[in-house]
């Protein structure tokens, strides 16, 4: 556990000194979110009623943005091929990663959330259900995300593989983050949604360390 | 040496070697080919002469001959995938490897198929070429799947290594797609009104179940040989890649 607890340390250090990447992320977010009215045009009632979704997209892609920085480093300075030797199991290494990825790379976003909810012209209740969705929502991304940059780490042109590859099964992620918000089909199917949410980041929060680490050990040697 | 070759060759064994596979499966191709042409040239006749024109679709209808064994296939071949990935990740059978990597554009084409059938089709019926309905909109997600399992083993030079990481990403693929589709399904009946469909669709008289039955053979047997094809063109692109190896280190082999 103590080793596990190190790996999160070192995870956490070294994106926290990386030269504020963090703050590239948040940046990035916002601006995605802050462009979307200049495409859409000024009208309030329109951009309140898509902001759930624009928000969404936002963390969506500033999440993806982030992955190539979980296995690459590790990978181009030999570190990687040192944790499948090492005594924790490189599942538990993967998931030290993962949680470390959520929290420098998508926690960020949910804080910064607020400016585009302002942006967007959101009424208060629609922003606490985002906020509610976000943090529901966002440990799955990371756990797909996990498996696409360890599918793709041992391949050097792996840039743009690894969104296209977990795009198509994060798709649950965003039907059910964006049904959770804006509840088209009533307040109990926001409350469902939210449910299946849950349940669908804690299995794949719970599961994807797993075959991530998989990925790495076969991909390699 | 000498113990290996006389020990008699198990049905595993001659499966997993690839030149064993090769000769074993090479007589099977023109025979499938044969019958599944019969059977296509069969069902499209029953298709296009025999069976009526539907009461309320016309002509139209005519096109589920090709659309409906085709989104059959898109959902068969990815079962074939899995399977393969399965033996792939536990028995490290090399055939496993080469029949995922025949597949994975077969599967690709029969669903880029089920989905421009299925727009022809629905523009007299529905009026319109696209709609985000749940079945339509997870079999386009499936379409992107397959697309990044084939990104997937292009970018790999080492195509022993792409085997295994593609083998682990169908897998985490197969677990997904029922959850896919359950979301999608949940996600278009709140978005979308039912006027589209008739409630009732009618029951199929034997006259458009016989070809239909017969196409699916023909589309299934198809598959087949194609896969047949694409593994025995894998196993020998490998063994080339092997001998080019080979004479540039210099070796007089």
């Amino acid at each position: 556990m103590s080793a596990f607890a190190a790996m999160l340390k070192r995870e956490l250090r070294l994106s926290l000194r990386g030269g504020g990447e963090m703050l590239t992320l948040v940046l990035f977010f916002v601006i995605v979110g802050a462009v979307v009215p200049f495409a859409v045009g000024p009208d309030k009632a329109l951009l309140s009623r898509i902001a759930p979704g624009v928000i969404w997209i936002a963390a969506f892609l500033a999440m993806l943005l982030g992955l190539e920085k979980l296995f690459g480093p590790d990978r181009d300075d030999g570190t990687l091929a040192l944790y499948r030797l090492a005594d924790l199991p490189l599942a538990a290494i993967v998931a030290a990663k993962v949680i470390a990825h959520w929290l420098t790379a998508a926690l960020p976003l949910i804080l910064a959330s607020p400016a585009l909810a302002l942006l967007l012209a959101m009424d208060a209740e629609t922003f606490w259900r985002t906020l509610l969705s976000l943090l529901l929502g966002t440990p799955a991304l990371a756990g797909f995300g996990a498996i696409g940059a360890a599918l793709t780490v041992a391949t050097r042109r792996g840039g743009l593989l690894a969104p296209i590859l977990i795009a198509p099964l994060s798709v649950p992620v965003l039907i059910f983050g964006v049904g959770a918000i804006s509840p088209s089909g009533g307040a109990d199917q926001a409350q469902v949604a939210a449910l299946l949410l849950a349940a669908l980041s804690l299995t794949v929060a719970t599961l994807s360390p797993f075959a991530a680490a998989l990925a790495i050990d076969w991909g390699e040697d | 040496m000498a113990t290996d070759a006389v020990q008699k060759m198990t049905f595993w064994n001659r499966l997993a070697h690839p030149g064993q596979f090769v000769q074993w499966t090479r007589p099977l191709v023109w025979p499938l080919a044969g019958l599944s042409l019969v059977l296509f040239l069969a069902g499209l006749y029953f298709a296009f002469f025999v069976s009526p024109a539907e009461k309320y679709m016309g002509d139209t209808v005519r096109i589920m001959y090709v659309h409906v064994p085709s989104a059959w296939l898109s959902q068969f071949v990815y079962a074939t995938m899995a399977a393969s990935a399965l033996g792939t990740l536990i028995w490290r059978h090399p055939m496993a490897d080469v029949s995922m990597k025949a597949a994975a554009p077969l599967g690709a084409t029969f669903t880029a198929m089920a989905l421009f059938t299925g727009a022809l089709w629905g523009r007299p019926t529905w009026g319109t070429f696209w709609e985000w309905d749940g079945r339509m909109t997870s079999t386009l997600v499936l379409l992107f799947i397959y697309f990044g399992i084939i990104a997937l083993w292009r970018a790999f030079d080492d195509q022993l290594r792409a085997a295994r990481v593609v083998a682990v990403f169908t897998l985490v693929g197969a677990v997904n797609i029922p959850i896919i589709k359950f979301s999608v399904d949940w996600w278009s009946t709140l978005h979308q009104p039912a006027s589209v469909f008739r409630a009732d669709g009618p029951t199929m008289p034997p006259e458009i179940l016989t070809p239909l039955f017969v196409m699916f053979f023909a589309f299934t047997l198809l598959f087949a040989v194609l896969q047949l094809v694409g593994m025995h063109t894998e196993v020998r692109r490998r063994r080339v890649t092997t001998l080019e190896r080979r004479a540039a280190r210099g070796e007089s082999r």
